[in-house]
């Protein structure tokens, strides 16, 4: 094909596709983006039962003996039981599923210029497991012997003694096996990904031209895969503790309320540690890593700014996760462990902090005097960069041992995760609905509500998590299911931290009153919302190019400020800066194409 | 009611550096945060001007990141030679022995008595309702002595050494004003050892949960000037 | 749309070639309706190397995303084997608070070098499978309509390393009667809890093995598309091996670890 009926062929494609504004059809799903869709659905029904769940322990917290409809007035148990379901639900099937699973099955074959996954089998069976693992999850509200009360971090003897309290019992069990079928799925679904991005990438594809959202996918599928290793064998060695008489991680004798539990050998809680946060950290950058790939495409993508240190952005990218397999020991300063391992893991984490810092250095230098296009997927991109910045802060006073051992297990730790763990996330998830809902749906969600949506919720999160820095810094502790009516001077200092509990309380109903505005946005845009137009937000990535044509990958993503191009091209495209430096997507056919 | 969002003053001897060290994390990240912020802000709003690109590279990436590394670096150093005073190295010979004893959801305390020495335990003989919570075992000449209380009281300018047990689940044994922190686990023993300064009332709380008492699991320590501890310790009896 | 291009708006030939270094089916994805060799449809797979493109496309997928979940599961019993050695070395406070090591080694049961020989031997024949699977002749007969070839030569194969995988269970299973009747059972001691836990979770992995062999011999008379049955074969001999060379681990660990 020459030169001039390549270029009218790449024209006439856009202008068809130009012509197509205004006679939206829905886009035809493939199978691997109605995965992802599923994906998404179980995540968000997870996400709303979880947040009910804290509504209700907050309310909880400072009206202890409110009576609330259906549920009459709760008691400490239900308390712990509403901790440890909404610990689950959360960062299991919203923080691991929607970034993971959903995003990645909707847009990654389209990224790197594949028609399919890889492994489509296996990624369908590893999504019918997922939902598996959820419904076993919520069948533990339904069983006798209740919730199971230990935290999503379960610490034996107390969920392996079925005597040390309500919950212990088939509640527990299925909690076990949602959790064992959850390792499994989301092994097999990384497992698909990896190869996916090992095998399918479209010619002109190499690694280094690989989206940086493709990267922490791939980096967090690899630490999937090896740390829900770890996990199953932890669970399946505590199922055997509670039902087969086992000792790995209870002591030979217990004393649990009046009788005196024997078993041969003898164990301890210290090697469940281990193992659970072995898996338990690298589950945290599971949940993160995607959000950081995707913020910072859309602040290349929004600030038409090429990505300065892309080398370095896949490098910190692997060096997160591969420090993140050597920091568990943070978790256990204080649980009993070497002091001499405390300074090895103080160091590790203190390591991790760097190219975490590099990446925000790397967000700022992209956004220096920018002026970037603040529609909705940006807003929540910078909300994810100012939430990450205050919440990662923290991280390095609590990875210092002596410090955390005021600090540990007191609310200082819980506002840390929420704002860098749960918010971050939860940011980088609204920026990517938002980003990619115009390719689920040939509509976009509508910018009005969307930002009224933004600026609530991050007014409200800095509301909600932010004092818990605080309360912390008192010296308020974790799972204390009421804060009122304890006696002697403990009573006190628990009391003192419930004005600002209220606040907290008060900002958390607001915050989660305001997601109705997004419910609404999505329900209304997916019906009747703005057409989109194809390449909606002007984005370099391949899963905005026309899809079905053979495209070829010709340089990294977010390459704005190139030399000039040709004057059609521009005029299709493009949105040029002041120095008329030109839009250049990835998949662009250069005229020199053969 | 009134809210403190800092730290209950300290009435410990290692507490101070501890504090200090805390303010000083606090201010550094504190700042670095407004700082990012602004950095934040300022780069959206000011006038759109060329990309850093080429050399400046180096000014703007990996000079800031050298000096995070130096920051972190101080810090961490910082932070561990505080580590290492606390933890490292174990209690004085000399330092006064208590033991702690976790259960849903109380603390007992245990005192050696006059001749300094605990006896010998078994969690069958355990009977918080016939007064043996710590399952003192009566066959033991070293135990005859022992008592146990349900508050701790130390001596205020002594080194304590705390041996920590715990006999069903794992709790966590906190004292915030004493800047302490530690888990004790069933079936094993940790020790922490910590010097009391000034005399008071401070809370001790549970803060691993440990089943549905957790909220209620306190207990309260009073450090006594050294001479009233040795009349209260002197009046104490089995 | 300017006719002519003049030189300064012709972007540079890029140095790399895109072709090069390109391992991806992309979107060109290798429709072979044959289901067997590539060739035709103006595609230059002959040119490629064999698996980047063209026939053996799907399969390496495949097996590449074995080799990952046994990667993986690797680390399942990896976990395992350290837990063994913590617990092997670590103690625990008895009912007097003194701190004792519980941990006494069992004599293992004869049987289990039985069964090593027998796993060993079900890893030879279900290479054999996994190789006839792959005879060019064979698949150049399968692929004109001559026959089918690959089904006779592997076929036996296959069933006979389920069969050997069957026994090895069964051996398995007798070890643990052996034992329960010295009554050394999974409650006993901290290495009996690893004995019965290793080879348990062993088992159910072999187990989960003799399915997929199943599930290949099903395979071959079901599936129509070659690849597809190559991949069957292939993946369940790489996973077969897998539990062999985990095996012989777990087994030296029993044995010389205690």
């Amino acid at each position: 094909m020459n030169r001039e009926t390549q270029s009218a062929a790449t024209a006439s494609t856009l202008s068809d596709a130009r012509h197509l504004v205004g006679t939206v059809v829905r886009p035809r799903w493939r199978e691997h983006q109605r995965i992802g869709l599923g994906y998404l659905g179980i995540a968000l029904f997870a996400l709303g039962i979880g947040a009910f769940l804290s509504l209700l322990m907050r309310v909880h917290r400072v009206l202890p003996a409110l009576s609330l409809p259906f549920l009459g007035v709760s008691r400490p148990e239900d308390y712990l039981a509403w901790v440890t379901m909404h610990g689950t639900l959360m960062v299991f099937f919203v923080l691991t599923v929607a970034p993971l699973s959903g995003f990645a099955n909707l847009v990654l074959p389209e990224q790197l210029g594949s028609r399919t996954m890889a492994l489509p089998l296996v990624n369908k069976v590893a999504l019918w497991l997922t939902a598996l693992a959820l419904l076993v999850l919520l069948a533990a509200f339904f069983v006798p012997g209740g919730i199971p009360i230990g935290g999503w971090s379960a610490y034996p003897p107390l969920s392996v003694l079925p005597d040390a309290g309500p919950g212990q019992a088939t509640g527990m069990d299925l909690w076990l096996l949602s959790l064992a079928i959850f390792c499994i799925a989301s092994t097999l679904g990384a497992v698909n990904l990896v190869v996916t991005v090992i095998r399918c990438r479209c010619a002109g594809m190499t690694y280094e031209r690989m989206p940086l959202t493709v990267w922490s996918w791939l980096v967090t599928s690899l630490l999937t895969v090896l740390a829900f290793s770890v996990l199953l064998a932890a669970l399946v060695m505590l199922f055997c503790d509670r039902h087969l008489g086992t000792a790995f991680f209870v002591p030979s004798l217990t004393w649990v309320s009046g009788a005196v539990q024997q078993r041969v050998g003898g164990g301890s809680p210290l090697l469940w540690l281990h193992l659970f946060w072995f898996f338990g950290h690298p589950e945290v950058y599971i949940a993160i890593l995607p959000g950081m790939g995707l913020v910072t495409m859309l602040l290349g993508t929004f600030a038409r700014r090429r990505i300065i240190g892309y080398r370095l952005m896949i490098g910190t990218t692997w060096l997160i996760g591969v420090l993140g397999l050597l920091v568990w020991g943070h978790h256990m300063f204080v649980a009993g462990l070497n002091p001499f391992a405390g300074t090895a893991f103080e160091v590790s984490t203190m390591a991790i902090a760097l190219p975490s810092t590099a990446k925000v250095l790397n967000w700022l230098v992209i956004l220096w005097r920018s002026r970037p296009k603040m529609q909705t997927p940006m807003l929540w991109a910078l909300g994810f960069v100012s939430i990450f910045v205050t919440g990662g802060l923290t991280g390095p006073i609590l990875a210092q041992p002596a410090l955390d051992s005021y600090l540990h297990n007191t609310f200082f730790v819980v506002g840390h995760f929420h704002l860098i763990m749960a918010m971050a996330a939860l940011f980088g998830i609204f920026a990517g609905v938002a980003y990619w809902f115009p390719l689920m749906t040939g509509r976009m969600l509508s910018e009005r509500l969307g930002r009224w949506h933004f600026w609530w919720t991050v007014f409200f999160a800095y509301n909600t998590f932010f004092p818990m820095l605080l309360t912390g810094l008192s010296g308020e502790p974790r799972h204390y299911a009421q804060l009122d009516g304890l006696a002697g001077v403990a009573g006190a200092l628990v009391r003192s931290t419930l004005p600002l509990e209220r606040h907290i309380t008060a900002s958390a109903i607001l915050l989660a009153t305001g997601q109705l505005l997004w419910v609404a946005n999505v329900i209304r845009s997916w019906r009747r919302g703005q057409p989109a137009t194809p390449n909606s937000w002007l984005s370099t990535t391949m899963e905005w190019a026309p899809q079905d044509t053979d495209l070829i990958c010709h340089r990294a993503p977010c390459e704005y400020g190139l030399p000039s191009q040709p004057a059609d091209h521009r005029a299709v495209f493009a949105d040029t800066d002041e120095s008329g430096a030109p839009f250049l997507p990835q998949w662009a056919t250069e005229p020199t194409a053969e | 009611m009134q809210f403190h969002w800092h730290m209950p003053a300290n009435a410990a001897l290692h507490g101070a550096a501890l504090d200090g060290q805390m303010r000083l994390n606090l201010a550094i990240f504190a700042a670095l945060c407004v700082l990012a912020q602004a950095l934040l802000v300022a780069g959206i709003l000011l006038r759109r001007g060329p990309q850093p690109l080429g050399h400046k590279r180096w000014r703007l990436e990996y000079v800031p990141i050298a000096a995070f590394t130096a920051l972190f670096f101080a810090l961490a150093w910082h932070s561990e030679r505080l580590w290492a005073a606390m933890r490292y190295g174990g209690a004085d010979p000399a330092a006064m022995q208590v033991e702690a004893i976790g259960m849903q959801f109380a603390w007992y305390f245990r005192y050696p008595g006059k001749d300094a020495a605990f006896g010998s335990t078994n969690l069958r003989l355990v009977a918080p309702g016939e007064g043996n919570p710590a399952g003192i075992d009566p066959a033991d000449e070293r135990g005859r002595d022992d008592f146990v209380r349900s508050a701790l009281v130390l001596p205020a300018g002594r080194e304590v050494d705390l041996r920590l047990r715990a006999l069903d689940v794992i709790h966590g044994f906190s004292i915030p004003a004493l800047r302490i922190k530690q888990n004790a686990l069933p079936g094993q023993v940790f020790h922490i050892h910590f010097t009391p300064s000034i005399p008071g009332e401070y809370s001790i709380l549970c803060t691993q949960v440990c089943g549905l008492g957790h909220y209620r699991m306190q207990a309260v320590v009073r450090v006594l000037p050294a001479a009233e501890f040795d009349t209260w310790v002197r009046e104490q009896r089995p | 749309m300017p006719a002519i291009l003049h030189p300064g708006e012709v972007e540079q030939r890029p140095t790399r070639r895109y072709d090069e270094g390109d391992s991806g089916g992309g979107r060109r994805p290798p429709i072979d309706e044959k289901h067997t060799g590539g060739g035709g449809d103006n595609d230059n797979w002959s040119n490629q190397p064999q698996g980047r493109r063209g026939p053996r496309e799907r399969l390496q997928r495949y097996r590449l995303g074995i080799f990952f979940a046994l990667g993986g599961d690797a680390l399942f019993f990896v976990s395992i084997v350290s837990a063994f050695f913590v617990t092997k070395h670590s103690g625990h406070v008895n009912a007097n608070y003194q701190w004792v090591n519980s941990w006494l080694p069992i004599q293992i049961p004869a049987i289990l070098w039985i069964n090593t020989a027998v796993l060993l031997l079900s890893s030879v024949s279900v290479e054999l499978a996994r190789r006839a699977m792959f005879r060019e002749s064979d698949l150049m007969e399968e692929w004109l309509g001559l026959g089918t070839p690959t089904r006779r030569r592997v076929l036996p194969w296959l069933a006979i390393s389920a069969v050997l995988g069957g026994a090895f269970l069964w051996g398995q299973l007798t070890a643990w009667s052996q034992l329960k009747l010295q009554r050394v059972t999974f409650r006993d001691n901290p290495s009996t809890h690893f004995f019965y836990l290793i080879t348990g979770v062993h088992g159910v992995h072999l187990l989960l093995g003799i399915l997929f062999l199943a599930a290949a011999l099903v395979g071959m008379k079901a599936v129509r598309s070659l690849e597809s049955r190559q991949i069957l074969v292939d993946c369940s001999a790489w996973y077969w091996h897998s539990m062999g060379v985990f095996w012989i681990f777990l087994f030296a660990l029993l044995v010389y670890g205690q």
